[in-house]
């Protein structure tokens, strides 16, 4: 993982420096297109405030369980922490309550048929959950293909990759898997092959 | 910044209405107001400013923040006019005070010589409008030069054997280079072409009271929180406001714009931000409002005078839609890039820059490095075609490749093909009730093989620097455009080109017309530089004009 560039006094948090830069400049102006995404993120806020357990507000609870099982096969938990631990299942549930709430009807439709299916497996499984990983994986293999599978997936990484004020990536968790690095700040040299760089002309 | 914004009540006499606050209407906006004329903007976008802009992928790629948005503006797209086009985004441009230039990558490339004078040296094309434009590069470098230095661009003059010749240097020095451009370099080296820095409308120093570039990377698709990135709202639209002369009406989207019995404009409706319909009296309009929105409302505004559209009597406005073709491959190195850090593109390579007989086909273009995809798009379709998409394999290549990826990208010419256009569709309407932009594009077969010879450049290279592994989707043909060029062509001739070498129009003395739409030919790639030193020589004609009496204004 690539290590930041700078020493920790030279690390500027996002909010101070916002702050900072622009005093005294106009208030902020509504985003008045976005109000399904500014949804998601207030809610997102209330939940991160909250002392009781989060709520969800579309899935039952599961539901929830389910679809987190999902996405811990879709970035699995090995040596680094997954969707599961990313907590993508809380993004999840407040897209399909806000942006995506298009979408809702394609999940409980396919996640009926899932279920369905689920239930005609050997030995009848009441839950996703309660299968062992590899039967887990040969199921999802054989939707991999179907609307709802694609739905849960990139829910999935969206919420894993998004900022962490949509509720999922909590602490950074997809950004730190993936080496990206939220910074206002960088200072050349950027990555390996500009180190010590001279023109060769 | 002044914080007092200037608000003209109903009964101030304007002078200008300009139609867009983008890469040409912000510069024509300060050069008037300078002028000392009163100016009113209309801009169909919100005013957001460094503090609204955030590093926030979600919202500014998927939820369109500073873009278009496809739910309250639908278009349609067909390949041909025998199709029935279909609701499907097709065109992206920016939808805010600034325009495209907020969220632009910054490629400042000026056009060469050669990019104003195809017709003449390559000959007649079959099946296209390919021309010469009705004026020279020499005519237009004043204005490059004068565009770099007004609104700050970074670069390095004489860095690439290639370069058109210029009257002044870059204000600025190149930006430092990147992993991608050392790579860029090296496998230039080794295949006898040049890497050069490229021309970035980022400051690399501190530049007339705006701080240097942070190397935050997050240009394209966002605004620049510091005000680094040479928007036309970091530069020109503030010293356009502080003139007193000049307002800026935000969330005002533009329906039509009105003529006289004598064919004269008199002003625009519009509807402001609560829908409610104004008329905003003008002397002369000024019409910047991008190669999609520019023809579209030329369109909506036909009369009894004007049934074919305004300005429209040689048939051309919305023709000869061009795109620019892109073409690339990408590839994973041994050591992180982190390409995310800093701007998009530290150096640029020219070498195919020209057509070449010898390769059979007209076209020529630029390639450059960079791996401009953010978290959630990597993760999504950023892998290699042959990736899984889900899994512990998945995870484990999403680790290995986001910071070792780079892709190579070339940007080609479009030829002008009469059939590609902007019309108004028949049946799908925006949320103002007013036509779709329904789009027709199918690239021309000269413009496919110059983007199949630069895929296979752009493999040569990252294998010649030293890739692990190099992936590429096919060449297909384009249905989303986002330089958007050509559909009001400037020429001598009232009957071929919709306005004139000073951007008047032919049909109508006081319409004015500057964006991508007034190019001739599509260039190579990188459209901005070109229309922003357009806008300044159009204004230094319009206030010529204007002085002299020549407008002809109804009013």
């Amino acid at each position: 993982m690539p290590k930041s560039n700078l020493a920790d006094d030279q690390q500027i948090s996002r909010r101070l420096f916002i702050t900072e830069s622009c005093a005294g400049l106009s208030s902020v102006w509504l985003l008045s297109h976005l109000p399904e995404i500014s949804a998601a993120q207030d809610h997102a806020h209330r939940a991160a405030q909250s002392a009781t357990p989060v709520e969800f507000e579309v899935f039952t609870s599961k539901q929830a369980a389910e679809v987190e099982a999902i996405a811990a096969q879709i970035i699995p938990t090995d040596d680094t922490p997954g969707a599961r631990e990313a907590r993508v299942i809380y993004f999840i549930d407040r897209a399909l309550a806000t942006f995506a709430s298009d979408e809702r009807e394609v999940f409980n439709k396919g996640f009926k048929q899932f279920q369905s299916k689920l239930g005609k497996l050997p030995g009848r499984p009441k839950s996703f959950r309660e299968l062992n990983s590899e039967r887990q994986i040969r199921l999802l293999k054989s939707i991999e293909k179907s609307e709802f599978f694609e739905l849960v997936r990139n829910l999935t990484i969206t919420g894993m990759f998004a900022n962490p004020e949509y509720g999922g990536n909590y602490n950074q968790t997809g950004w730190k898997l993936i080496g990206f690095e939220d910074q206002f700040l960088f200072k050349p040299p950027f990555g390996f092959y500009d180190r010590g760089y001279q023109s060769e002309k | 910044m002044p914080d007092e914004q200037t608000r003209f009540d109903a009964s101030a006499e304007i002078d200008f209405v300009i139609i867009g606050s983008g890469a040409a209407g912000g510069i024509i906006a300060r050069e008037l107001s300078v002028a000392g004329f009163r100016v009113v903007v209309l801009e169909q976008g919100p005013y957001m400013k460094e503090p609204d802009f955030e590093h926030d992928e979600l919202k500014y790629m998927r939820g369109r923040a500073i873009t278009n948005d496809y739910k309250r503006q639908p278009n349609t797209f067909r390949r041909t006019e025998k199709e029935k086009a279909k609701v499907q985004p097709a065109v992206i441009y920016g939808r805010q005070v600034g325009g495209g230039t907020v969220h632009f990558t910054g490629n400042y490339w000026r056009f060469h010589e050669i990019d104003f004078i195809e017709r003449t040296r390559w000959g007649a094309i079959a099946g296209t409008g390919f021309d010469d434009w009705p004026i020279t590069y020499a005519e237009l470098e004043p204005y490059y030069t004068k565009t770099e230095w007004e609104l700050g661009v970074s670069g390095l003059a004489g860095a690439s054997p290639f370069d058109p010749p210029r009257s002044r240097p870059y204000p600025l020095p190149p930006l430092p280079i990147k992993s991608s451009g050392v790579l860029a370099e090296q496998g230039a080296l080794r295949l006898g072409w040049h890497a050069f820095p490229a021309p970035m409308a980022i400051i690399s120093k501190p530049y007339r009271g705006r701080q240097a570039c942070l190397h935050c990377g997050f240009c394209e698709y966002f605004g620049c929180e510091v005000r680094a990135k040479s928007s036309t709202l970091a530069t020109v639209i503030r010293e356009a406001e502080a003139t007193g002369l000049c307002e800026i009406r935000a969330n005002s989207c533009v329906r039509k714009i009105e003529t006289d019995k004598a064919g004269r404009v008199t002003g625009v409706i519009y509807f402001d931000g609560d829908g409610g319909e104004q008329f905003q009296k003008a002397r002369a309009v000024v019409l910047c409002a991008n190669g999609v929105e520019t023809p579209r409302l030329l369109l909506m505004s036909k009369s009894n005078l004007f049934p074919q559209g305004l300005a429209n009597s040689s048939g051309k406005v919305g023709r000869y839609l061009m795109f620019n073709g892109h073409a690339s491959a990408s590839a994973l190195f041994e050591h992180p890039l982190n390409e995310f850090k800093s701007v998009a593109v530290s150096r640029v390579i020219h070498d195919f820059y020209d057509s070449d007989p010898k390769r059979g086909f007209y076209g020529g273009g630029g390639i450059d490095t960079r791996f401009d995809v953010y978290p959630i798009g990597f993760a999504l379709r950023n892998l290699p075609l042959d990736a899984p998409r889900w899994g512990a394999e998945y995870k484990s290549m999403l680790r290995e490749y986001y910071t070792r990826s780079l892709r190579a990208l070339g940007h080609t010419t479009s030829l002008p093909v009469e059939t590609n256009s902007v019309s108004l569709d028949p049946d799908v309407k925006d949320s103002w009730g007013l036509p779709a932009a329904r789009i027709t594009y199918k690239d021309h077969a000269e413009d496919m093989k110059t983007m199949k010879f630069f895929q296979a450049r752009c493999r040569e290279l990252l294998d010649a620097a030293g890739a692990r592994k190099i992936w590429y989707r096919p060449v297909a043909g384009q249905s989303l455009g986002f330089h958007l060029l050509g559909t009001c062509r400037m020429g001598n001739d009232p009957n071929s080109s919709v306005i004139d070498k000073y951007h008047r129009a032919h049909d109508v003395p006081n319409l004015f017309i500057c964006d991508g739409s007034s190019f001739v030919t599509s260039g190579r790639g990188q459209p901005t530089c070109t229309i922003q030193a357009l806008a300044f020589r159009a204004a230094e004609h319009i206030i010529r004009m204007a002085k002299n009496g020549e407008i002809k204004s109804a009013l």
